[in-house]
Protein backbone atom coordinates (compact mmCIF):
# COMPACT_ATOMS: atom_id res chain seq x y z
CA UNK A 1 0.00 0.00 0.00
CA UNK A 2 1.09 3.59 -0.56
CA UNK A 3 0.52 6.69 1.61
CA UNK A 4 0.67 9.72 0.12
CA UNK A 5 2.24 12.14 3.09
CA UNK A 6 4.26 15.33 1.32
CA UNK A 7 4.78 16.50 4.49
CA UNK A 8 8.05 18.55 4.86
CA UNK A 9 11.04 17.29 7.12
CA UNK A 10 11.86 20.52 8.93
CA UNK A 11 7.81 21.24 9.36
CA UNK A 12 8.00 20.52 13.21
CA UNK A 13 11.01 23.02 13.36
CA UNK A 14 9.41 25.81 11.39
CA UNK A 15 6.46 25.83 13.27
CA UNK A 16 8.07 26.15 16.34
CA UNK A 17 10.01 28.69 14.78
CA UNK A 18 6.64 30.55 14.05
CA UNK A 19 6.18 30.14 17.69
CA UNK A 20 9.31 31.91 18.42
CA UNK A 21 9.23 34.75 16.25
CA UNK A 22 5.42 35.44 17.55
CA UNK A 23 6.54 35.40 21.41
CA UNK A 24 9.22 38.21 19.98
CA UNK A 25 7.04 40.06 17.95
CA UNK A 26 4.44 40.27 20.39
CA UNK A 27 6.90 42.89 22.27
CA UNK A 28 8.05 44.54 18.99
CA UNK A 29 11.61 42.94 19.39
CA UNK A 30 14.22 42.38 16.59
CA UNK A 31 15.49 38.71 16.13
CA UNK A 32 18.61 38.55 14.55
CA UNK A 33 20.64 35.23 13.45
CA UNK A 34 24.10 35.45 13.53
CA UNK A 35 26.03 33.02 11.40
CA UNK A 36 29.04 32.35 9.87
CA UNK A 37 32.51 30.20 10.38
CA UNK A 38 34.56 29.55 13.04
CA UNK A 39 36.81 32.43 13.19
CA UNK A 40 34.90 34.74 10.93
CA UNK A 41 34.76 37.46 13.62
CA UNK A 42 31.39 37.02 14.80
CA UNK A 43 31.84 37.29 18.27
CA UNK A 44 33.81 40.61 17.76
CA UNK A 45 31.09 41.89 15.64
CA UNK A 46 28.74 41.43 18.19
CA UNK A 47 31.20 42.97 21.08
CA UNK A 48 31.53 45.92 18.37
CA UNK A 49 27.75 46.29 18.04
CA UNK A 50 26.86 46.19 22.09
CA UNK A 51 29.16 48.71 22.70
CA UNK A 52 28.29 51.39 20.02
CA UNK A 53 24.54 50.69 20.43
CA UNK A 54 23.85 49.67 23.64
CA UNK A 55 23.38 53.15 24.57
CA UNK A 56 20.06 53.82 22.18
CA UNK A 57 18.88 49.93 21.92
CA UNK A 58 18.28 47.22 24.73
CA UNK A 59 19.87 44.46 23.43
CA UNK A 60 20.04 40.69 24.63
CA UNK A 61 22.12 37.87 23.36
CA UNK A 62 21.78 33.95 23.11
CA UNK A 63 25.15 32.25 22.23
CA UNK A 64 24.93 28.92 20.84
CA UNK A 65 28.53 27.36 20.87
CA UNK A 66 29.16 23.34 20.88
CA UNK A 67 30.69 23.09 24.86
CA UNK A 68 31.86 26.14 26.16
CA UNK A 69 30.94 29.69 27.39
CA UNK A 70 33.97 31.50 26.02
CA UNK A 71 31.73 33.62 23.79
CA UNK A 72 28.82 34.02 26.71
CA UNK A 73 31.78 35.52 28.79
CA UNK A 74 32.98 38.00 26.24
CA UNK A 75 29.81 39.35 25.48
CA UNK A 76 28.92 39.22 29.56
CA UNK A 77 31.48 41.86 29.93
CA UNK A 78 29.38 44.42 28.04
CA UNK A 79 26.79 44.36 30.61
CA UNK A 80 23.87 43.03 28.51
CA UNK A 81 21.81 39.76 29.38
CA UNK A 82 23.24 36.93 27.70
CA UNK A 83 22.04 33.32 27.39
CA UNK A 84 24.74 30.37 27.22
CA UNK A 85 22.98 27.51 24.74
CA UNK A 86 25.50 24.67 24.69
CA UNK A 87 24.81 22.02 22.05
CA UNK A 88 26.89 19.65 23.37
CA UNK A 89 28.38 18.44 19.97
CA UNK A 90 25.28 19.51 17.34
CA UNK A 91 26.13 21.71 14.39
CA UNK A 92 23.37 24.16 14.85
CA UNK A 93 21.13 25.76 16.87
CA UNK A 94 17.33 24.93 16.46
CA UNK A 95 13.71 26.21 17.23
CA UNK A 96 12.97 24.61 20.20
CA UNK A 97 16.73 25.42 22.01
CA UNK A 98 15.80 29.17 20.97
CA UNK A 99 12.17 28.33 22.75
CA UNK A 100 13.40 26.76 25.76
CA UNK A 101 15.48 29.66 26.60
CA UNK A 102 12.92 32.44 26.11
CA UNK A 103 11.84 32.38 29.31
CA UNK A 104 14.92 33.39 30.68
CA UNK A 105 15.13 36.75 29.11
CA UNK A 106 12.80 40.11 30.30
CA UNK A 107 11.28 40.75 26.83
CA UNK A 108 9.67 43.85 28.49
CA UNK A 109 12.98 45.31 28.60
CA UNK A 110 14.79 44.46 24.92
CA UNK A 111 14.43 45.80 21.62
CA UNK A 112 16.89 43.47 19.93
CA UNK A 113 17.90 39.91 20.44
CA UNK A 114 21.01 38.73 18.44
CA UNK A 115 21.30 34.66 18.03
CA UNK A 116 25.30 34.12 17.47
CA UNK A 117 24.90 30.50 15.51
CA UNK A 118 27.11 27.75 15.76
CA UNK A 119 30.15 28.33 13.74
CA UNK A 120 29.21 26.43 10.69
CA UNK A 121 28.17 27.50 7.61
CA UNK A 122 26.18 24.31 6.21
CA UNK A 123 23.32 23.10 8.93
CA UNK A 124 22.40 26.30 10.56
CA UNK A 125 21.50 27.69 7.43
CA UNK A 126 18.82 24.87 7.28
CA UNK A 127 17.53 25.39 10.37
CA UNK A 128 15.10 28.88 11.60
CA UNK A 129 15.04 29.36 14.68
CA UNK A 130 12.40 31.75 15.27
CA UNK A 131 14.81 35.03 13.73
CA UNK A 132 12.97 37.78 11.77
CA UNK A 133 16.49 38.60 9.94
CA UNK A 134 19.86 36.37 8.97
CA UNK A 135 23.47 38.04 9.16
CA UNK A 136 26.15 36.15 7.51
CA UNK A 137 29.62 37.01 8.36
CA UNK A 138 32.30 35.94 5.98
CA UNK A 139 36.08 37.40 6.93
CA UNK A 140 38.64 37.93 4.33
CA UNK A 141 41.24 35.28 5.39
CA UNK A 142 38.27 32.59 4.46
CA UNK A 143 38.76 32.88 1.05
CA UNK A 144 36.54 34.78 -1.94
CA UNK A 145 35.03 30.80 -2.66
CA UNK A 146 32.97 30.15 0.13
CA UNK A 147 29.56 32.05 -1.12
CA UNK A 148 29.76 30.02 -4.19
CA UNK A 149 30.85 26.71 -2.36
CA UNK A 150 28.01 26.93 0.41
CA UNK A 151 25.37 29.20 -1.25
CA UNK A 152 22.25 28.48 1.09
CA UNK A 153 23.56 30.67 3.84
CA UNK A 154 24.38 33.81 1.83
CA UNK A 155 21.27 32.78 0.28
CA UNK A 156 19.10 33.07 3.05
CA UNK A 157 20.80 36.30 4.45
CA UNK A 158 19.10 39.69 4.72
CA UNK A 159 22.54 41.35 5.55
CA UNK A 160 26.58 39.82 4.53
CA UNK A 161 29.35 41.46 6.64
CA UNK A 162 32.33 40.74 4.80
CA UNK A 163 34.82 41.14 7.88
CA UNK A 164 38.48 41.43 8.35
CA UNK A 165 38.99 44.33 5.66
CA UNK A 166 41.72 45.51 7.01
CA UNK A 167 43.46 42.27 6.09
CA UNK A 168 43.01 42.82 2.31
CA UNK A 169 46.83 44.32 1.59
CA UNK A 170 48.27 40.93 3.23
CA UNK A 171 45.83 37.82 1.20
CA UNK A 172 45.24 37.12 -2.05
CA UNK A 173 41.53 37.40 -1.41
CA UNK A 174 40.04 38.43 -4.39
CA UNK A 175 36.97 41.02 -3.42
CA UNK A 176 35.28 41.79 -7.19
CA UNK A 177 35.15 37.88 -7.44
CA UNK A 178 33.27 37.68 -3.77
CA UNK A 179 31.27 40.44 -4.15
CA UNK A 180 30.13 39.41 -7.95
CA UNK A 181 29.36 35.86 -6.65
CA UNK A 182 27.40 37.40 -3.24
CA UNK A 183 25.57 39.56 -5.62
CA UNK A 184 24.53 36.83 -7.94
CA UNK A 185 23.55 34.64 -5.37
CA UNK A 186 21.72 36.87 -3.55
CA UNK A 187 20.79 40.67 -5.32
CA UNK A 188 18.82 41.79 -2.20
CA UNK A 189 20.65 41.29 0.82
CA UNK A 190 22.52 44.22 1.94
CA UNK A 191 26.53 43.62 1.63
CA UNK A 192 28.80 45.47 4.23
CA UNK A 193 32.55 45.98 4.05
CA UNK A 194 33.89 45.72 7.40
CA UNK A 195 36.55 45.58 9.85
CA UNK A 196 35.94 45.05 13.66
CA UNK A 197 39.98 46.32 13.86
CA UNK A 198 39.94 49.65 12.04
CA UNK A 199 35.89 50.23 12.46
CA UNK A 200 35.43 50.50 8.69
CA UNK A 201 31.84 49.55 7.36
CA UNK A 202 30.42 49.51 11.15
CA UNK A 203 28.48 52.51 10.89
CA UNK A 204 26.36 51.19 7.99
CA UNK A 205 25.93 48.18 9.70
CA UNK A 206 24.39 49.74 12.47
CA UNK A 207 22.34 51.92 10.29
CA UNK A 208 20.79 48.61 9.10
CA UNK A 209 20.10 47.24 12.16
CA UNK A 210 18.72 49.88 13.99
CA UNK A 211 17.06 50.20 10.90
CA UNK A 212 15.22 46.72 11.29
CA UNK A 213 14.93 47.45 15.06
CA UNK A 214 12.70 50.71 14.38
CA UNK A 215 10.63 48.76 12.08
CA UNK A 216 9.57 45.69 14.28
CA UNK A 217 9.17 48.30 16.69
CA UNK A 218 6.63 49.88 15.36
CA UNK A 219 4.90 46.57 13.98
CA UNK A 220 4.64 45.81 17.76
CA UNK A 221 2.64 48.68 18.38
CA UNK B 1 26.33 16.73 10.91
CA UNK B 2 22.71 18.03 10.67
CA UNK B 3 21.99 15.24 8.59
CA UNK B 4 20.67 13.35 12.23
CA UNK B 5 18.29 15.80 12.84
CA UNK B 6 16.62 15.62 9.32
CA UNK B 7 16.58 11.87 9.57
CA UNK B 8 14.65 12.12 13.20
CA UNK B 9 12.34 14.40 11.09
CA UNK B 10 12.08 12.03 8.38
CA UNK B 11 11.00 9.32 10.81
CA UNK B 12 8.75 10.94 12.66
CA UNK B 13 7.05 11.86 9.60
CA UNK B 14 6.90 7.75 8.48
CA UNK B 15 6.17 6.70 11.73
CA UNK B 16 3.38 8.95 11.84
CA UNK B 17 1.96 8.86 8.49
CA UNK B 18 1.70 4.79 8.69
CA UNK B 19 0.51 4.46 12.18
CA UNK B 20 -2.75 6.42 11.10
CA UNK B 21 -2.64 4.21 8.55
CA UNK B 22 -2.58 1.18 10.61
CA UNK B 23 0.39 0.05 8.98
CA UNK B 24 2.64 -2.75 10.39
CA UNK B 25 5.57 -2.73 7.97
CA UNK B 26 7.50 0.86 6.38
CA UNK B 27 9.26 -0.71 3.05
CA UNK B 28 9.95 2.42 1.40
CA UNK B 29 10.32 6.20 2.13
CA UNK B 30 10.02 8.28 -1.19
CA UNK B 31 11.74 11.67 -0.39
CA UNK B 32 12.39 14.78 -2.17
CA UNK B 33 15.51 16.87 -1.78
CA UNK B 34 16.32 19.88 -3.32
CA UNK B 35 19.75 20.63 -5.02
CA UNK B 36 20.04 23.73 -3.21
CA UNK B 37 19.66 22.13 0.30
CA UNK B 38 22.20 21.17 2.80
CA UNK B 39 21.86 16.90 2.47
CA UNK B 40 24.63 14.51 1.62
CA UNK B 41 22.15 11.44 0.89
CA UNK B 42 24.62 9.13 1.96
CA UNK B 43 24.94 10.25 5.40
CA UNK B 44 21.42 10.65 5.65
CA UNK B 45 20.99 6.94 4.72
CA UNK B 46 23.40 6.34 7.09
CA UNK B 47 21.36 8.12 10.68
CA UNK B 48 18.39 7.38 9.03
CA UNK B 49 19.05 3.05 9.19
CA UNK B 50 20.59 4.06 12.81
CA UNK B 51 17.72 5.38 14.28
CA UNK B 52 14.98 3.26 12.35
CA UNK B 53 16.08 0.17 13.74
CA UNK B 54 13.89 -1.36 16.14
CA UNK B 55 11.26 0.47 14.80
CA UNK B 56 8.64 -0.37 11.82
CA UNK B 57 10.57 1.34 9.71
CA UNK B 58 13.46 -1.19 10.14
CA UNK B 59 15.45 -1.83 6.93
CA UNK B 60 13.26 0.56 5.01
CA UNK B 61 14.83 2.28 1.77
CA UNK B 62 14.93 5.21 1.32
CA UNK B 63 14.60 6.68 -1.99
CA UNK B 64 15.76 10.05 -2.54
CA UNK B 65 14.89 12.16 -5.60
CA UNK B 66 16.97 15.09 -6.35
CA UNK B 67 14.70 18.17 -7.46
CA UNK B 68 16.67 20.88 -9.89
CA UNK B 69 16.91 24.35 -8.70
CA UNK B 70 14.60 26.49 -11.19
CA UNK B 71 14.15 30.10 -10.42
CA UNK B 72 11.04 32.28 -11.07
CA UNK B 73 11.24 36.04 -12.17
CA UNK B 74 8.76 38.26 -10.40
CA UNK B 75 9.04 40.87 -12.36
CA UNK B 76 8.63 39.28 -15.88
CA UNK B 77 7.07 35.80 -14.70
CA UNK B 78 9.62 33.55 -16.70
CA UNK B 79 11.11 30.24 -15.26
CA UNK B 80 14.33 29.09 -15.65
CA UNK B 81 17.12 26.85 -14.48
CA UNK B 82 19.52 28.80 -12.13
CA UNK B 83 23.04 27.98 -13.00
CA UNK B 84 25.81 28.48 -10.69
CA UNK B 85 23.94 30.14 -8.00
CA UNK B 86 23.41 33.31 -10.11
CA UNK B 87 19.80 34.50 -9.01
CA UNK B 88 19.03 37.03 -12.17
CA UNK B 89 16.88 36.45 -15.06
CA UNK B 90 18.13 34.84 -18.10
CA UNK B 91 14.86 36.94 -19.59
CA UNK B 92 15.05 40.67 -18.52
CA UNK B 93 18.31 40.72 -15.87
CA UNK B 94 15.83 41.33 -13.14
CA UNK B 95 17.93 40.44 -9.57
CA UNK B 96 14.38 40.06 -8.10
CA UNK B 97 14.14 36.25 -8.45
CA UNK B 98 12.10 33.61 -6.40
CA UNK B 99 12.89 29.88 -5.70
CA UNK B 100 10.23 27.84 -7.17
CA UNK B 101 11.64 24.24 -6.86
CA UNK B 102 15.30 22.83 -5.13
CA UNK B 103 14.64 23.76 -1.90
CA UNK B 104 12.57 20.77 -1.37
CA UNK B 105 13.15 18.70 2.00
CA UNK B 106 10.38 16.48 1.82
CA UNK B 107 8.85 13.38 2.82
CA UNK B 108 6.57 11.88 -0.40
CA UNK B 109 5.00 8.77 0.28
CA UNK B 110 5.48 5.76 1.55
CA UNK B 111 5.14 2.02 0.77
CA UNK B 112 3.58 0.15 3.72
CA UNK B 113 2.19 -3.26 4.54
Amino acid sequence: MEIKVMTDILDANEQLARSVNARFSEKGIFVLNLLGSPGCGKTSLLEKTIADLKGDIRIAVIEGDLFTSKDAERIERHGVPVIQINTAGGCHLDAGMINSVIGDLDLEKLDLVIIENVGNLVCPAEFDIGEDAKATVLSITEGEDKPLKYPLVFRKSDAIVLNKMDLLPYTSFDLDAAVRDIKGINPEAVLVRASCRTNEGLGEWYDWLKLQVRKKRKTGE
Amino acid sequence: MHEMALAQGILATALDAASSNDAVKIGRIKLLVGEMTNVEPESLKFCFTALAAGTIAEGAELDISITPLVGRCSVCGSEFPVKGYYFICTQCQSSSVEIVSGRELRVEHLEVE
